[in-house]
């Protein structure tokens, strides 16, 4: 298997012979075209509006980021193949075809630029949803052999050791233990049927392990049962980011084992917005089953577990607080609520973002461009919406639940000298909680919960 | 060939002909995207995708507070030459009589007035539109000979049933000949471009709203 992942063929295990080709990168576009994307094509009149929801056009400026232009490819394979007007034209040999050469110039435009963010399609007036396109786009790049370098090793390490960043079980291991002497608590491993199996993102246990001490903590506070797989315990999925089904399936696919062999009713997401999405909107699809387990991110977790009672928090952050929304959690997943009730818990003084929610704007990393080294310049143009978002409210530290929007607002703000902390929302409920050896705590009811 | 054949001849075999044309092209367009299907989706829903269809169907008509900010001509103008395009074709007494004695259906008209200003208003707007188009980097960019054309089109039809109604060019029967072949001429090249989105853009405004809705977002 390790062997067999290295070629192109790993990327498209159903025809490992034939590697990468002009054709059957047309191929899994032409599987990607349905009714909606046969909508939204014939409903585009050019107005450019979509460009204006778009934080790579909006601060570089150039037209050629504008969201729709992405998809000019597979409009043109539409038009040419799904349309009687089209079939005529091409009949006689009229109109545009799609190029080998066409595919290498849209690479940046469908990866570099876009991070699947979805705020085009929140503005655009006919109603196209060009995020679902751009997903499908990508399916026929990877398959004509045009995705990104960084993406392509991302899926390969995936495949090949279980995570995108090539991270072990080992240096899991050693952060459990060191959570399990700094808590004194116990992290469970494989533990049998219990409610929640927990999952946890690479970038997560490298740049901000106090999330698992976070959650061992509150988990323990409220009474959840839980546990970590050493079968599986990355979350997010490199298939789903560089466009390719057939990874995206063999990923999801060592989560639902994970969670069927433990008897878990529950999987948690952890502070990931892609995870969650991949997860919980595409895993089934990839894998064409529906899950025997639910899906929750970690957000909507401890909002179930406060609206309930069983998170007892004491002071409040006092600093003035705003908030960054993922795009995969919020537009993309509808969870926005929750994430401010449970800032109503623990923040004195908290500020939204003018534009937030569902129409928040993106920190530019997300869509597998922070795995892309190319595009790092545009990646630090794009977080500038963010930045000047950032500046209209002021506030002490940002807040987020997303350990790529979280580096990528300290890797921004640092790079504009702006001296704002950014913390997770769940360590931050970590730290207000009550502690179990003081009179405050309420031993009757945690025990029973 | 008098003005009054060629009067006669656009409102007759001509208008056969493009109804004809207009309405099999449009019936070819929506069947073609609706037999494309979509695939079975397995991920649990979080709310309900025809409610969220059927309220983005609506919603956009409605541009929020951001986007009106980033495209105010884009929204204001848009908004202007749509709506008095539809007045214009709607409202106006002889196209309620033409509706009524080629589908049987009425409703009460503008007065002539009232549409002869709205109809100068779409006009101005149409020019703005195009002068945005050949000027706005990003609508220059994106712009292909289609988009000129259906400007074009859409914006003759205006500009001959404008002309027709006070009596510009003479004989009367060729001004108004000219209006019915411009009408014409829009509805045979309308399933052939973009100005499809028409009717699409509902079904992708639909669309839209059910995948999001599915998610538990109101787009």
């Amino acid at each position: 298997m390790t062997e067999a992942v290295l070629t192109p063929g790993a990327l498209a295990p159903e025809a490992p012979a034939t590697g990468f080709s002009l054709e059957r990168g047309l191929q899994a576009l032409r599987e990607e075209m349905d009714a909606p994307v046969a909508s939204f094509f014939s409903s585009c009149v050019h107005c450019g509006m979509c460009a204006t929801a778009c934080p790579f056009y909006v601060e570089t400026g150039d037209p050629k980021y504008t969201p729709i232009h992405k998809l000019e490819p597979m409009r043109i394979l539409w038009e040419n193949e799904f349309t009687l007007w089209g079939r005529l034209k091409t009949s006689v040999g009229l109109g545009r075809k799609v190029t080998d050469e066409m595919l290498e110039e849209w690479e940046p435009l469908l990866y570099d630029s876009c991070s699947m963010c979805g705020r085009c399609s929140m503005v655009c007036p006919v109603g196209n949803d060009l995020q679902y396109m751009i997903r499908k786009a990508r399916e026929g790049m990877v398959a004509s052999g045009h995705s990104p370098e960084g993406l392509i090793a991302a899926s390969v390490r995936a495949v090949n050791t279980g995570s995108p960043m090539g991270l072990k079980w080992k240096t899991l291991d050693v952060q459990i233990k060191h959570v399990e002497s700094s808590s004194g608590l116990e992290v469970p491993v494989d533990k049998q049927g219990v409610d929640y199996l927990v999952l946890l993102s690479s970038m997560e246990i490298i740049n901000f392990p106090e999330y698992l001490e976070a959650i061992t903590k509150i988990f323990a506070h409220a009474g959840v049962s839980w546990t970590l797989s050493q079968k599986c315990f990355e979350a997010t999925n490199a298939g789903i980011q560089i466009g390719s089904k057939d990874i995206a399936a063999v990923l999801v696919q060592r989560v639902v084992g994970a969670a069927k062999e433990l008897g878990v009713k529950n999987v948690i997401s952890p502070e990931c917005g892609h995870a969650y999405t991949a997860i919980r909107w595409e895993g089934p699809n990839a894998i064409r089953q529906a899950y025997p387990f639910k899906v929750f991110h970690i957000i909507e977790v401890l909002e179930t577990l406060r609206a309930e009672g069983r998170i007892k928090t004491e002071g409040k952050e006092t600093d003035r607080l705003s908030m960054h929304d993922p795009c995969n959690l919020a537009r993309k997943s509808g969870v926005i609520r929750q994430q401010r009730n449970l800032m109503d818990l623990i923040a004195e003084d908290f500020v939204d973002l003018k534009e937030h929610g569902k129409l928040q704007w993106c920190c530019g990393a997300g869509g597998g461009v922070s795995s892309n080294e190319r595009a790092e310049e545009l990646k630090i143009a794009a977080f500038k919406k963010k930045k000047a978002q950032i500046e209209e409210v002021e506030p002490e530290r940002m807040v987020t639940m997303c350990a790529t929007c979280r580096t990528q607002l300290e890797e921004g703000l640092e790079e504009f000298t702006m001296d704002i902390p950014v913390v997770g929302l769940t360590e931050l409920i970590a730290d207000h909680l009550v502690e179990p050896d003081e009179p405050a705590a309420a031993p009757a009811e945690e025990t029973k919960a | 060939m008098t003005s009054m054949d060629f009067l006669m001849l656009t409102k007759g075999p001509l208008f056969q002909a493009a109804l004809a044309i207009f309405a099999i092209g449009l019936v070819v367009r929506i069947v073609e995207i609706l037999v494309l299907g979509r695939a079975h989706n397995y991920a649990e829903p979080r709310g309900n995708a025809v409610v969220g269809g059927l309220r983005t169907l609506y919603k956009r008509f409605h541009t929020d507070a951001g986007t009106f900010k980033a495209a105010p001509f884009d929204v204001v103008v848009g908004t202007i030459w749509h709506i008095g395009f539809i007045i214009a074709l709607l409202l106006f007494i002889p196209h309620v009589e033409l509706i009524e004695s080629t589908l049987g259906i009425a409703w009460p008209a503008l007065p002539n007035p009232v549409v002869d200003a709205i109809t100068a208003i779409t006009l101005l707007g149409l020019m703005a539109a195009l002068v945005h188009r050949l000027m706005h980097p990003v609508k220059r960019f994106l712009s292909t000979p289609e988009d000129y054309l259906i400007w074009a089109v859409t914006f003759l039809v205006a500009l001959t049933g404008y002309l027709a109604y006070h009596r510009v060019i003479n004989p009367y029967p060729l001004g108004l000949g000219l209006h019915i072949l411009a009408a014409e001429i829009f509805l045979v090249v309308l399933p052939f471009t973009k100005l499809t989105h028409i009717f699409t853009a509902f079904i992708a405004r639909y669309y839209n709203g059910a995948i999001f809705g599915r998610k538990g977002v109101q787009s």
